[in-house]
């Protein structure tokens, strides 16, 4: 009885072996997909150069962007004890944007580690401003603290808009906001493995987030450092919403249905829930991917795009879904 | 035992903890009584470093409490506050783990498990260890939060009204399980009641708090009077007898 009530729930295991497989299977769909043709029979010298510079970037950037901005909205939603905020309804993102245009202006010779990391700090400020907002706002229902993210980034948005509009870089904008895995190649998207790594390091902290998920006070009662493990946090967020600003593009919604839908099966305990969001995102995204790219072949559909309607038509389930189990 | 100096807080000009000054938990079992907003649980907030201090000074066992690291203070003492709300799906079990956090910073070894495990059978909840908390009933989930600072197994555990939203027998429960833990394992319990029917019959020391003084200490015997009760609570009471200790009929 005692070894029966702490042994996890017994299917586990047998979830793994089922995800594992349809991951792999996506991702090597993935790599065969596409408008050069591969001959795997017989791999020639030119094949070996496609999978190399055009396919197998474009497969990893996928998995790794997927996973780390699915985990990013995981750690946003822990850390703002809401289930509807992802980088990308706090305004992380457009601060993130704002800050590679400006470095984009000001110092366009700096090399894209350096963008990276100023578009982080843009972006951890306004995380903090976000948070900020949040305490000051009093009375938030579960729904208005994304729409308070979203006015946020809306007004961040209005000026990078104004800026770009002014500079003729509308053009660049759209693409930061609207992921496209089309043009990667080899070379430029090796930043998202720093993604993937913060990834890494929220799974080994991951009970610093649990914790903080159950609030300051059960957080402080436990020992906790609940502002030190918030900006920590929030600077995980801010630097994975940078990569990707910077690299491809962030996939809009990702963060929010991923790890919704994980916490519906299995909660949020984040030891466990972690791993799941982390390859659920990445098969999502590969999924999306797929599917862009066949829909319309040989064209393609961009998988912000495919994903937006997606996820925005899951987005209104779940707050339907929610405001209803609430009232 | 717990030192208060001076102890103030103010929200804008209104003084919530007007300089209190008072030795607490000498005792096994402290009850903290009082009629709504004396300053019950702002003063248990500030014991336990979950609300700031505007002046004066607390000392656990002689420690600082601004002064001593936070995860120090966790091993000593635990909190449930008045109002909880865990809004993160989490299982019973794992809510109460976690309570061993400050031990194992969230892996468990066979000496932790073992708490839980006492922890949830103390609590009734050993049916409810896989269910997830937002689908509890108030009073079960109230269970849990209870068995999660159980499990902390500090010397010290102040508890804001936990009686809230528990039907009789658990509140006898959790009251017996108190009188228990203070007097085999010398835990010191700070509770918050205010049904003082309870504290009358559990306490061996009350704190009567009223507008956010002081207004007296001491053995029940010697504070369920009827005048005190009056003067506190600005109601009649008339005060019988039960099993030794006095009991304040109110109810009509
Ligand atoms: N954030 C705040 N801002 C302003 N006033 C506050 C705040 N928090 C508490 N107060 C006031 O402080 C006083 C003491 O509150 P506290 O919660 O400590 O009372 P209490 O004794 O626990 O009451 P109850 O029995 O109702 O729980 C109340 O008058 C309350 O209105
Ligand atoms: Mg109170």
């Amino acid at each position: 009885m005692s070894v029966n009530t702490l042994s996890l729930p017994k299917r586990r295991l047998p979830l793994w072996w089922l995800a594992l497989p349809v991951f792999l299977l996506l991702f090597a769909l993935s790599l065969l997909i596409g408008v050069a043709e591969l001959h795997l029979t017989q791999l020639g010298e030119r094949d070996l150069q496609i999978l190399l510079i055009s396919r197998l970037p474009r497969t990893l950037a996928l998995v790794l962007a997927g996973m780390s901005l699915a985990v990013a909205g995981l750690l946003m939603q822990m850390l703002a004890r809401n289930r509807f905020v992802e980088p990308s309804t706090t305004g992380t993102v457009e601060c993130a944007m704002l800050g590679l245009l400006l470095v984009t202006l000001l110092a366009p010779a700096m090399p894209v580690m350096g963008k990276m990391l100023i578009a982080s700090v843009f972006a951890l400020a306004g995380s903090l401003v976000f948070m900020a907002l949040l305490r000051a706002v009093p009375l938030h229902s579960t729904v208005m603290v994304p729409l308070i993210g979203i006015m946020f980034g809306g007004v961040v948005g209005a000026v990078i808009a104004f800026i770009a509009y002014r500079l003729n870089l509308m053009q660049s904008v759209a693409n930061w906001t609207n992921g496209d895995f089309s043009a990667i190649l080899r070379g430029r998207y090796e930043l998202l493995w720093i993604g993937a790594a913060l990834a890494v390091i929220a799974y080994l902290t991951a009970d610093r987030f649990t914790v903080a998920g159950m609030g300051r006070d059960f957080a402080t009662n436990l020992g906790l450092n609940y502002r030190w493990v918030l900006l920590f946090g929030l600077a995980i967020v801010s630097m994975i919403s940078a990569v990707t600003v910077v690299t491809t593009g962030v996939i809009p919604f990702l963060g929010l249905v991923v790890p919704n839908v994980v916490s519906l099966m299995m909660g949020d305990h984040l030891r466990r829930s972690l791993p799941w969001v982390a390859i659920m995102g990445a098969a999502l995204v590969l999924a999306c991917d797929i599917l862009g790219r066949l829909l319309r072949y040989p064209y393609e559909i961009p998988i912000g795009t495919v994903f937006g309607v997606i996820g925005s038509a899951f987005f209104i389930y779940l707050l339907l879904r929610r405001s209803e189990g609430r009232s | 035992m717990i030192e208060i100096r001076n102890l103030s807080k103010r929200y804008g000009d209104s003084t919530v903890i007007d300089n209190v000054s008072l030795d607490l938990a000498d005792a096994g079992i402290t009850a903290i009584i009082g009629p709504n907003g004396a300053g019950k649980s702002t003063l248990l907030g500030m014991i336990s470093r979950l609300q700031s201090i505007d002046a004066g000074t607390v000392h656990i066992d002689g420690l600082d409490i601004t002064a001593t690291p936070s995860m120090t203070l966790a091993r000593k003492l635990a909190i449930l506050r008045q109002e909880n709300q865990i809004s993160t799906r989490l299982r019973v079990i794992d809510l109460v783990t976690f309570g061993r956090y400050p031990y194992c910073k969230g892996r468990p070894g066979p000496e932790d498990l073992e708490q839980v495990q006492r922890a949830l059978a103390f609590l009734n909840l050993d049916d409810l260890a896989q269910r997830f908390l937002d689908t509890l009933s108030g009073g079960q989930r109230q269970r849990a939060y209870i068995a999660m600072v159980l499990c902390q197994d500090t010397d010290y555990v102040l508890l804001d009204e936990p009686l809230n939203n528990l039907d009789m027998k658990h509140a006898v429960d959790i009251m017996q399980l108190m009188q228990r833990a203070s007097q085999a394992m010398g835990k010191k319990v700070i509770i918050v009641l205010h049904d003082i029917n309870f504290a009358a019959c559990y306490a061996d020391d009350i704190v009567a708090l009223q507008n956010g003084k002081l207004a007296f200490q001491g053995h029940p015997e010697a504070l369920i009077t009827a005048d005190k009760m009056k003067a506190l609570y600005d109601i009649d009471m008339t005060i019988e007898r039960f099993k030794g200790r006095p009991i304040g009929l109110y109810y009509a």
